[in-house]
């Protein structure tokens, strides 16, 4: 039973990871098919470094998520703060069923609806193509705020409310009592739901791809086009190049956390 | 005092408010708006009218992700089950080795099986070295296929993490009053674990319906739903078409999601 078991495990694996592994291998293939392989060559990240279009949609996609994650971070704290506050009713029902319609949509819904959005105003405004940086921004900010106001929210509760109540006794003014009581308590779901809109900005291709325009363009969207045409190694390139670097954030992240978790059992 | 800081609260939650308005409620509408308007905006009933042509796709869609999300339940249970029954480092590890597909930009996932199906991909150009005809790999299974692949991570995940924290003193009751291993997985950690398989599913299900990347290039000229609404928006420009479409597509959804709730409340109450 034991060995059955360890057998069924590692057949999933390898489900999951031979065709990673086969694209990855064939990203080191000296000649241009994509399905013999015929030595071993570092020619197509010299090709893939050479275009412009990459490394300047690489720029973008770092700029964007860190933009976006911020932004949503940010106003997602705020709110999570406040509808903490809200009392059981009209107002504090709709506006956490409206916070999980992102979450619930799918995600080519999202992003047709906020692209009807960006084209109505924009023909209002007669400007010819408002699809770009800001549309983008935009619309990560919306699809990442639910993740930030749910991870932010149970920690809220979780905080003791006579904590806030006890520093403003002590003479602190509320906003004081805040960040110098409850935000500490609170970081460490800010901190996760920082990290969850950073990647889930880096890795979005479909709402990006309904609310963008020829001016900026993100990885994925590169990717997309890249698997539009005929494909040429490069692509499986890049593709190595992101799957190496989520592999090193996972592994970095999953150490600092067994880090922490040994040090709370000592605690 | 604490009454005036309550009302300062709820106020910075205010921009997320107007937020939330403008760009989660207000785009939901405007599909609402276009989908009964011409290009001229006038009021029609001629996108829903025209829907009965996309019937066929509709279903085939919905097939396609009950198909998709039933294979990765069978696959994903044991999966998570036998990695929950590891030491706590080994459990770490496995977490990590399903989460980093699951992160890995599915346009790659997805573009790793067409390098092995592709009429000249990986297979087909073994079988021509081994003087065997070539075959058609891409189709209906390779869009299947291509759904399980990229979401199975999504199943595996959230039932893993309901089983992590299952309380095993009930399955040690369970195997105290006499349960043989089938009857514990059966009567216990089947019913424990529901939580997690109802999320899994909807991770599962909801994109998989709605995908158009996966069927364009897996699917060997086979049409989903989403290659539908994909090609009003970016080919043909007909916005409203595509909004009466993905309303229903939505209506679609949250109506199964409603049911899919329901039904595993009233299952977990029965059991």
């Amino acid at each position: 039973m034991k060995n059955l078991s360890k057998i069924y495990v590692f057949l999933v694996f390898a489900f999951l990871y031979a065709p990673i592994l086969l694209l990855i291998l064939f990203s080191f293939n000296s000649a241009t098919s994509t399905s013999v392989f015929e030595g071993f060559s570092l020619k197509w990240y010299r090709v893939l470094f050479q275009k412009e279009a990459v490394l300047t949609a690489l720029g973008n996609t770092v700029l964007m998520a860190v933009v976006s994650s911020v932004i949503s971070t940010v106003l997602g704290t705020a709110a999570a703060v406040g509808i903490d506050k809200y009392k059981k009713g009209i107002a504090k029902t709709s506006v956490m069923a409206t916070t999980n319609i992102p979450m619930m949509n799918p995600e080519i819904v999202t992003g047709i609806s906020m692209m009807l959005l960006f084209v109505f105003f924009g023909r209002m405004l007669n400007k010819g193509n408002v699809l770009g940086f800001t549309t983008i921004l935009i619309a990560h900010v919306t699809f990442c705020l639910p993740y930030v106001i749910l991870t932010v929210l149970p920690k809220l509760r979780q905080t003791d409310k006579n904590l806030a109540e006890a520093a403003m006794d002590l003479g602190c003014k509320p906003g004081k009592a805040f960040f110098k009581v409850v935000l500490p308590a609170i970081t460490p779901g800010i901190i996760t739901g920082l990290i969850m809109a950073f990647t889930l900005s880096l890795d979005d291709f479909i709402i990006t791809y309904f609310t963008s325009g020829p001016g900026f363009q993100t990885i994925p969207i590169v990717i997309y086009s890249m698997t539009k045409k005929s494909v040429k190694p490069d692509m499986y390139a890049l593709s190595t190049i992101i799957f190496v670097s989520i592999l090193v954030l996972l592994i970095l992240y999953n150490f600092a956390q067994s880090k922490s978790d040994a040090k709370d059992k000592k605690k | 005092m604490r009454r005036r800081s309550d009302l300062g609260a709820k106020l910075i939650s205010a921009p997320y408010v107007v937020w939330d308005i403008l760009f989660i409620v207000a785009p939901l509408i405007f599909v609402v708006y276009y989908s009964f308007t011409t290009k001229s905006g006038d009021f029609t009933f001629d996108n829903i009218t025209q829907l009965s042509r996309f019937i066929p796709t509709f279903i085939r869609s919905i097939w396609f992700g009950i198909e998709a999300t039933l294979i990765c339940l069978v696959i994903a249970f044991p999966t998570a089950y036998i990695i929950s029954q590891r030491t706590d480092r080994i459990q770490r590890t496995m977490v990590l080795l399903v989460m980093l597909p699951m992160w890995t930009s599915f346009l790659i996932r997805t573009y790793s099986w067409m390098l092995i199906l592709d009429n000249n991909g990986i297979i087909n150009s073994v079988l021509t070295s081994l003087n065997q005809a070539p075959v058609r790999l891409l189709g209906s299974n390779a869009v299947v296929l291509g759904m399980v692949y990229n979401f199975l991570p999504y199943m595996i995940l959230p039932i893993y993490s309901v089983m992590a924290k299952l309380d095993y003193s009930m399955v040690e009751a369970a195997q105290d009053l006499g349960g043989n291993r089938a009857t514990v997985i059966k009567r216990c950690i089947i019913p424990m674990s529901m939580p997690g398989v109802v999320s899994g599913i909807t991770m599962v299900f909801v994109p998989s319906v709605s995908t158009f990347y996966i069927s364009q290039k897996l699917g060997g000229g086979i049409d989903l739903i989403g290659d539908v609404i994909e090609r009003q928006f970016q080919l043909t420009q007909n916005y409203n078409l595509g909004a009466s479409i993905s309303l229903v597509l939505m209506v679609l959804i949250l109506v199964s999601m409603a049911v899919m709730n329901k039904f595993s409340d009233e299952g977990e109450m029965v059991l």
